[in-house]
């Protein structure tokens, strides 16, 4: 028996801001999934399951809050799921809530994933202090500033992508109402000339801290079949896992991610992702990764991906529009970011993306990854069902 | 072989909750000798109150003052309290459904002894003497035996409400790093890296982890790698991080000491920061009772070839 058709009929996300201190960790979710069922015109009493997702419960100092959300959530007398995987939990959330829809198990489920972070200090959370170790000499963006240098050493890229990128994702965050960072006034210049932190990587091209929640409703066929408005079709979906560390890792373009990216293309049908796949939102915390991605993801050859940055495709109106939401680069929730990124590519395909629309996106890919670049979670939606 | 290392682990961090509206009267009420519950749409009162009716997931906002007095509905006598428990001396953890009240409210009850202490008794708060807006605001329950008290039906709005409170959270952990980890750190303190060899793939793990993490099968064939090694990639730090004490500019780098078969993290010193490259040769500079070395600095050896360090980044 084939699988069930997945379709996103509803999307909620809360304005990212730094704090959201006029509301609890369960006010903050509970916005997003109103406004997802909103979106799909649907009651609490529609939804079949909740799966939720968020970062380390550090992050917050509330274990497992999911038991402490389930009122929140409507979850009551129905099955609540948690899942975590680190950066790229949004993504693998989705996909476990998704699985459930293609299984039958379930026919329509609520997703979210959500990160409170001025709750804590995430940084904090990620360096705790561990007896007999030598400690982290650099913090977060000391721990990928080097794999940066790997990459522009092997790629021979000029020093000026990382602010290329930097520049498109904070103006394509002017288009978004729900992105934190709204920098009016930003420049080439300005992001050129901010600081240094961890030579190769500037201020500008880091990403924010950020409290926020992303909700997606989920359904099968029956469900699509009632939505107000157009839903997007899961093309496929995957994850891919591999260690932090070990011989031979590639921290530049890991195995998992390009296992992970070939998964969904062949349940897509895609056999040239440049050319058959119209944009994509990816993860990238730090601007250097839309090249080294658009080559994991084979969207380039080996050393090309900052050739496309370079040119201007990855612009929102260039020929393949990257982080067309702003991005992580503005808008920074950790657990909700790989959910962000699967819901903005399913708003695309809906035509539902507002100002930072991309004209005609038919089909667009989602991308979230996580832990040292060790967690990988796609999904590739479509305007149209599924052709199987 | 040598003995497994322990250490204390103490993880603690000072978390602020924002409350939202109606922790927010909580809590606010507690500080002016006001207990409130929230009326669900079935016509119940929860004490303690929540945002969203457990049943029917609507938001509920309606919030009702009930009594200070109430009744245990069950409890558990703790021998002996810990740091941080709401008395000194051993007390009764009991759910309190207070008069109005249609839910329990979990706190501590003083009393001389556990045969004191029965399901059905009657309570009443002891308010703190110092109330600032948290669930230590009621010191604890105390046995009672007069009248129930009367609410006197407080709206829930406050002046000046409490809008975020403070939970600092501890844990104490017996940390070990294990049998391969401990014998690294030992050989470390006669200055010698010490890996292990993978059976199955040969490559050596420095720090070893007491298996490959690629082949899934136990190491445990020693192999000292280093002194020297080779930056195989690197990052010039021009802030500082929080606890380290460190000038910046500095470099952190990638080192592939030689013999291993992945790079391990250190700084690099002995040479202008803006001089590092990837492919500079080094070796560790030791300070008297570091567990590590103090840093890297240059051999004046010719740099490594790339081809030589591209698969250890």
């Amino acid at each position: 028996m084939s699988k069930e058709p997945v379709a996103v009929v509803g999307i909620g996300q809360t304005k990212h801001v730094s704090a959201r201190r006029d509301v609890s960790i369960a006010g903050l979710v509970r916005e997003a999934a109103r406004r997802a069922l909103d979106d799909a015109e649907l009651t609490w009493a529609d939804i079949d399951a909740v799966v939720i997702g968020k970062a380390p419960d550090f992050f917050e100092g509330v274990m497992m809050p999911e038991l402490y959300l389930a009122d929140a959530l409507g979850a009551v007398g129905k099955p609540m799921l948690r899942v975590h995987t680190a950066g790229s939990v949004g993504g693998s959330t989705a996909l476990v809530a998704a699985n459930l829809v293609a299984a039958r198990v379930h026919g329509t489920v609520l997703t979210l994933a959500f990160e409170k972070q001025s709750e804590s200090n995430a940084m904090w959370g990620l360096s705790l202090p561990i007896p007999f170790q030598q400690p982290l000499l650099a913090g977060a963006g000391g721990f990928f500033a080097p794999h940066v240098r790997a990459y522009m050493r092997r790629s021979g890229a000029p020093d000026s992508i990382g602010s290329l990128v930097a520049y498109k994702d904070r103006r394509n965050a002017l288009k978004n109402p729900y992105a934190h960072l709204h920098e009016h006034d930003i420049t080439l210049e300005k992001v050129q000339a901010s600081p240094m932190l961890w030579d190769p990587i500037r201020y500008s091209e880091t990403c924010p801290s950020s409290d926020g929640a992303c909700a997606m409703i989920l359904t099968d066929r029956a469900g699509a079949a009632r939505s107000p408005r157009p839903p997007a079709w899961m093309h496929g979906g995957a994850m891919r896992s591999e260690p932090t560390l070990f011989a031979g890792k590639d921290a530049v373009s890991p195995q998992a991610g390009k296992d992970c990216a070939a998964d969904v293309y062949r349940q897509a049908g895609i056999s040239d992702p440049r050319r058959d796949i119209d944009a994509v939102e990816m993860y990238v915390p730090f601007s250097w990764y839309e090249p080294m991605w658009l080559e994991n993801l084979g969207f380039a050859a080996e050393g090309e991906g900052w050739k496309l940055t370079e040119a201007g495709a990855t612009e929102l109106d260039g020929d393949l529009p990257v982080n067309m939401s702003g991005g992580v680069l503005s808008t920074n929730p950790i657990g909700a970011s790989g959910m962000i990124r699967f819901a903005e590519a399913a708003l695309q395909v809906r035509g539902q993306a507002g100002e930072h629309q991309v004209d005609g996106a038919r089909r667009v890919l989602g991308h979230a990854y996580g832990g040292g670049s060790q967690f990988f979670s796609m999904w590739l939606v479509g305007a149209a069902p599924p052709q199987s | 072989m040598p003995e497994v290392l322990k250490a204390p682990l103490v993880v603690e961090f000072p978390f602020t909750r924002s409350l939202g509206p109606v922790q927010s009267a909580f809590l606010t009420g507690l500080r002016e000798r006001v207990v409130l519950g929230v009326r669900t749409t079935d016509g119940r009162t929860l004490v303690p109150p929540v945002e969203y009716d457990p049943v029917t997931a609507e938001e509920i906002r309606d919030l009702v003052e009930v009594a200070t007095t109430g009744t245990v509905t069950t409890w558990a006598w703790n021998h002996e309290p810990r740091r941080g428990q709401p008395l000194g001396t051993p007390f009764a953890w009991v759910l309190v459904r207070l008069d109005g009240a249609d839910t329990a409210l979990l706190h501590a009850l003083d009393a001389p002894g556990p045969d004191t202490v029965h399901t059905g008794m009657r309570v009443r708060v002891r308010w703190a003497a110092d109330r600032a807006g948290a669930i230590t605001d009621i010191a604890c329950f105390e046995p009672y035996d007069g009248d129930p008290a009367r609410p006197a039906g407080h709206s829930g709005r406050f002046e000046d409400p409490v809008t975020g409170i403070v939970a600092p959270a501890r844990l104490d952990y017996t940390y070990s790093p294990g049998r391969a980890q401990s014998a690294y750190i030992t050989a470390l303190s006669d200055r010698r890296t010490v890996g292990e060899r993978c059976p199955s793939c040969r490559k050596v793990y420095v720090p070893p982890r007491g298996a490959c993490p690629t082949c899934g099968v136990p190491t445990a064939e020693q192999v000292e790698v280093g002194p020297r090694g080779t930056v195989t990639t690197f990052c010039i730090v021009n802030i500082k991080a929080r606890n380290l004490d460190i000038e910046v500019p500095y470099v952190y780098a990638h080192i592939a000491l030689d013999g291993a078969d992945l790079a391990l993290h250190g700084r690099i010193g002995g040479i202008p920061y803006d001089q590092v490259r990837m492919g500079l040769r080094v070796e560790p500079v030791w300070t008297e009772g570091a567990r590590y070395p103090d840093h890297y600095r240059p051999t004046g050896e010719p740099d490594g070839d790339y081809d030589t360090y591209r698969e250890l980044l």
